[in-house]
């Protein structure tokens, strides 16, 4: 096993493109190590990114949007002073994964491109229209989350591709987001189902929304039909059984240890119900 | 044992004083199974199949022997019955080596096949992967109805007792029945009978640590192994017969153990370290990982049950009868015959018949799990007992009380009790806050009774006083639950000496004579009870000394608050003479003061519990979480409230875990599909209301301060208890366990 740790994305990247065999990047590791001393995945390259200037940054940008750097923890989210008051429902999502000492290491990006369709923070980020800084052999693009996974275990992210920055867009006003997991206990387990929710208010009635599920499908879902269910609603009953349908419409689950197909889709139901009442409640500036 | 033989008042039984192993524990000096090293130690590592049920054609192990970093590499060949000194091992010893190393079949997922020494951990691990076993798959089955049906595949020709009838599948190995009276006669006089079927999981004992060990065996025969038991006698006596080697030439000393609630109560890397340290003439460790302790390590059976239960409109029961089939993997063991002793066993029944089979399955070998068998019987009989109350609007404290097996009934399983303490824990349930407070909507309660027989078992106990009038206990029962410190409070009382200059030690197998297992509830009745003889043996001695001091008959003397003094005014008139003071000069009065004790004491005396609990279920999600939970159990005496508090928490805890979402989970395959904790769930801190307790001492005729165990009875009442807690808020009946959203979700949906 070959062992790196670049000083830049740059040289990051053509590491990865001129690595052979099983090519990791080591954020946290609480992935990755895990799959290595379990002999699941034996890379042949590890190339770690927390040695990169600024990676743990958190950063607010003029305009109100949020720049992550791809090695910044859970912990360090929980803890930043503003970041939870603008995305609570992105830090929430974060702050469920594992216990203190899996937050002292867990990232965005690691729970992004480990690619698990149950991963917690990916759902919220979708919801919240978080976009993605790629770089590679070709240069940097901008990708937003929900195309990075394409099934479970895999990415959109080519050879020699690797994410350098996490943005969230500025919160603006009059708007909440949430995330809900179904898991059978309280604590230390993976979402049978997880639902997020962001969206804006004027006066009483939704104005935008976004909805996405995880656990539910190969990979994380932006169900358009949830919005379209809420938005011009005061998210009365009516607008919260329609949200409930389309989010269990939208479900193409499996059944497994975890769940059955039938426990996922109507539960995916009441999940998007309450993280939109949540959000909503948010949004109307109660603390939630 | 004559009742003024028992003491009643206590100076130290009862106090809570801290444990004597806790500094060791909480600073991690504590010695555990993989604490362990040895200069030029090499570390084994074991292939397992990874079929449910093949044929293994042929094995080649030339790769590995050929690596560098490989000192020996084991198959079954190298085991007592296939060499030349000891062929042919029968009965229970063969089938632990047939579940420790496969011969021609892989009988379950996980099970060993063979196993390397290396001069690294990572290097014994890679190192199997250069063994290349061939093997034919075969069909399998890992369902216990299924593996009854007359097309199920067998797993092994031959395997049933006398006691099976005629015409069952040769799956089934065991069967008993047993009751009296007229059922049938019984089911006529009913206003209300009710049959149903249940079934629960295997559960994992889930013991926080996993096996470990390091074996040394030379080639003269003799042996040295260290590891993590509940019993390292039975340990030793295995191991000797697995490797063909003379019992008592195989030293074993138990480390600190990390629980075992059962699992440990027998071998499966011991016997295989040894192989190899012969082999390679050094000592080899072993230690498992979690996967394998999940698929290779004894799960409790898994069971499918019928009851039928009849009862009179005022609460009478007139008859009952279940039939209970229990699945153990692929050996005999399911303890089908204690889930149907079992019961019905807390009731006073005058009809009453119950039927057990021990089942055969591709999965791994069963082991004991805290009163194994009782808790699945006992969720089958209290659910159909609770939904009796539901039907004929009956309070079901009120049945149960009605019910409840007293002194002088004729137990379901046959004797008849002397005192025991059912109807005090009913008592103390309907007395208790809990069982009267208000419900909220969408909670519901549940109670439910339990019984678990206790055991006694072989114990020796020798003690020695030190000169300066401290003293030393030797125990043969590793302490699973704090039974150092009762064992210590319990010498305290009879040499009046303080608990703190007691030092209790879990002997070797070489320091003391045989001790029986630390199971069956039995460490604080048998080495309890054997070390207050061992401490009363060295007393008669002390006033021995003390008579010969004074000049007087040895039986003028006795012993109070830790002095000998004449026994009443015609002895003579002497100052007492304290312990230390005896001891001081016992090396020129006679010699070293000790005291032992032998036996297989008999009256471990049977134990009764009551549980109340709250549930709430998410009416949406079918997700439950436990809102109020009291467990009330007779001990006969606490010696140590504080330990026998713990044991009454963590058969609630592990109840919970059991009934709401741990389970065994099978693939099409055969194959376990979640050897880790991430998906056999276990409940976490959070998942746990605080656990109220009630200690019930009806004192226990066979014990000399009238302790009854305490360690297995918590398990039974949960599954039920919580059942019937979860169907009356759920407004559903659940009959299968785990009851996990998924399955109450579903349950809801089809109730409407
Ligand atoms: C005990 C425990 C509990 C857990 N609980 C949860 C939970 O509740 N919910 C949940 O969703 N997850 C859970 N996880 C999984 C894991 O903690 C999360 O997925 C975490 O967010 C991964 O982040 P990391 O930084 O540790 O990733 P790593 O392990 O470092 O990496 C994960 C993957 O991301 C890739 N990667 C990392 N950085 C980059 C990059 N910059 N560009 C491209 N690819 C990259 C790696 O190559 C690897 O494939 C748990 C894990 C453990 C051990």
């Amino acid at each position: 096993m070959n062992y790196h740790s670049p000083a830049s994305f740059a040289e990051a990247s053509a590491l990865a493109a001129n690595a052979t065999g099983i090519t990791r990047f080591l954020a946290g590791g609480t992935d990755v190590l895990v799959q290595l001393r379990s002999e699941l995945v034996t890379p042949e390259t590890l190339i770690d990114i927390k040695k990169i200037d600024g990676v743990s940054d958190i950063t607010q940008n003029a305009d109100g949007s949020w720049t992550l750097g791809v090695a910044a923890t859970g912990a360090e989210m929980s803890e930043h002073p503003t970041l939870g008051r603008d995305w609570p429902g992105v830090v929430e999502a974060m702050d469920l994964i594992g216990s203190t000492q899996i937050q002292g290491r867990a990232t965005l990006t690691g729970n992004l491109c480990n690619g698990s369709p149950a991963a917690d923070s990916v759902p919220a980020m979708v919801a919240a229209g978080v976009t993605v800084t790629v770089t590679g052999p070709g240069g940097d693009r901008e990708v937003a989350v929900e195309d990075i996974p394409t099934g479970p275990g895999k990415t959109s992210l080519t050879k020699g591709e690797l994410i350098s920055a996490v943005h969230i867009p500025a919160r603006g006003d009059n708007a909440g987001d949430a995330y809900l997991r179904f898991i059978p206990r309280t604590e230390m387990d993976i979402a049978v189902v997880g639902a997020g929710v962001s969206l804006r208010l004027d006066g009483d009635t939704v104005t935008e929304a976004r909805v996405s599920l995880g656990a539910v499908a190969p990979t994380v879902l932006l169900v358009e039909d949830c919005a379209e269910a809420i938005i011009g609603s005061t998210l009365d009953d009516t607008a919260l059984e329609a949200l409930a349908a389309a989010a269990s419409a939208a479900c193409k689950p499996i059944d497994d240890k975890r769940g059955t197909i039938a426990f996922r889709t109507e539960v995916a139901g009441v999940l998007a119900k309450r993280a939109a009442k949540i959000a909503y409640a948010r949004a109307k500036g109660e603390d939630l | 044992m004559a009742l003024d033989d028992r003491k009643s008042d206590f100076t130290f039984v009862g106090t809570r004083p801290n444990r004597p192993d806790g500094l060791d524990k909480v600073t991690g000096r504590a010695k555990f199974g993989a604490d362990i090293s040895a200069p030029g130690m090499l570390h084994g590592a074991i292939l397992r199949s990874p079929h449910a049920h093949a044929r293994i054609v042929k094995i080649d192990t030339s790769k590995a022997e050929a690596h560098k970093d490989v000192k020996a590499v084991v198959t079954r060949a190298d085991f007592s019955d296939k060499v030349e000194f000891k062929p042919g091992l029968s009965g229970e010893f063969w089938n632990v080596l047939e579940n420790v190393m496969a011969s021609d079949k892989a009988l379950y997922d996980g099970h060993a096949v063979a196993a390397v020494a290396a001069t690294s951990a990572l290097a014994a691990r890679d190192a199997l992967k250069l063994i290349e076993v061939e093997y034919e798959v075969l069909p399998h089955v890992t369902d216990v109805d299924k593996a009854m049906a007359p097309d199920a595949p067998i797993i092994r020709e031959g395997a049933a007792d006398y006691s099976v009838p005629e015409g069952m599948h040769p799956n089934v190995v065991r069967y008993h029945e047993s009751g009296h009276g007229d059922v049938d006669a019984g089911f006529a006089e009913a206003d209300l009978v009710i049959e149903d079927s249940f079934a629960t999981e295997a559960t994992h004992q889930g013991y926080i640590e996993p096996h470990a060990c390091m074996g040394s065996l030379g080639s003269d025969g003799k042996g040295e192994l260290w590891c993590t038991t509940q019993g390292h006698w039975i340990a030793q006596k295995t191991c000797a017969a697995l490797l063909g080697i003379e019992t008592s030439q195989l030293r074993v000393t138990a480390s600190e153990i990390g629980g075992g609630f059962g699992g440990k109560t027998t071998v499966f890397i011991e016997p295989v370290a040894l192989a190899l340290s012969r082999k390679a003439n050094r000592p080899v460790k072993i230690v498992m990982s979690r996967s394998e302790v999940f698929r290779a390590t004894g799960p409790t059976a898994s069971a499918s049950m019928d009851i039928k239960i009849g009862m009179k409109k005022d609460g009478t029961i007139t008859a009952a009868q279940g039939i209970f089939r229990l699945q153990g993997g692929a050996f005999p063991g399911a303890p089908g015959d204690m889930t149907a002793m079992c019961a019905f066993a807390p009731y006073n029944l005058t009809n009453v018949r119950q039927v057990g089979y021990d089942v055969m399955s591709n999965r791994p070998k069963q082991a004991a799990y805290r009163a194994p068998g009782a808790p699945m019987g006992a969720f089958a009989v209290e659910s159909v007992l609770d939904e009796l109350c539901n039907q004929l609007g009956l309070d079901p404290v009120d049945v149960r009380l009605k019910n409840a097996a007293h002194e002088g009934t004729k137990a379901s399983y046959g004797p008849t009790y002397e005192r025991i303490g059912l109807v005090e824990t009913l008592e103390a349930a309907k007395a208790h806050p809990h069982y009267s407070a208000p419900l909220k909507p969408g909670q519901g309660r549940g109670i439910s009774c339990g019984f678990w027989f206790n055991h006694g078992g072989e114990t020796s106990v020798s003690l020695a006083l030190s000169e300066d009038g401290s003293a030393q206990v030797m125990v043969g029962t590793p302490d699973i639950g704090g039974s150092r410190a009762s064992m210590a409070l319990m010498a305290a009382e009879v040499l009046g000496i303080p608990y703190e200059n007691i030092r209790v030690t879990v002997a070797d197998t070489a320091t003391l004579g045989y001790n029986d297992v630390s199971h069956g509830s039995r460490v604080t009745y048998a080495s309890g009870l054997a070390t207050i003889k061992a401490a009363r043996h060295a007393v008669e001695q002390l006033c021995a000394r003390a008579a010969a001091s004074w000049g007087i008959p040895a039986d003028a003397v006795k012993w109070e608050n830790g002095c000998a003094v004449p026994s009443g005014p015609n002895a003579g008139d002497f100052d007492p003479r304290p312990l230390a003071d005896i001891t001081a000069h016992m090396g020129a009065t006679g010699g070293p003061i000790s005291g032992h004790f032998e036996a297989t004491p008999e009256g471990a005396g049977v134990s009764f519990g009551t549980h109340i609990v709250d549930a709430e279920v998410d009416p949406e999600t079918g997700k439950t979480s436990i809102t109020r939970y009291t467990v009330i159990q007779d001990a006969g005496k606490a010696i140590h409230p504080t330990y026998v508090e713990g044991q009454y928490q963590g058969g609630a805890a592990q109840g919970i875990g059991w009934a709401l979402n741990e389970e065994y989970i099978y693939g099409d395959d055969g194959r376990l599909q979640n050897s880790i904790f991430l998906d056999y769930r276990i409940p976490v801190a959070s998942d746990l209301p605080m656990i109220d307790t009630v200690i019930v001492e009806v004192p226990n005729p066979g014990h000399p301060f009238g302790v009854r165990g305490v360690g297995e009875t918590g398990i039974v009442p949960p599954l039920a208890a919580i059942a019937n807690a979860v169907s009356n808020a759920a407004g559903v009946r659940m009959k299968q366990l785990p009851m996990s959203p998924p399955r109450i979700l579903a349950a809801l949906k089809d109730n409407g």
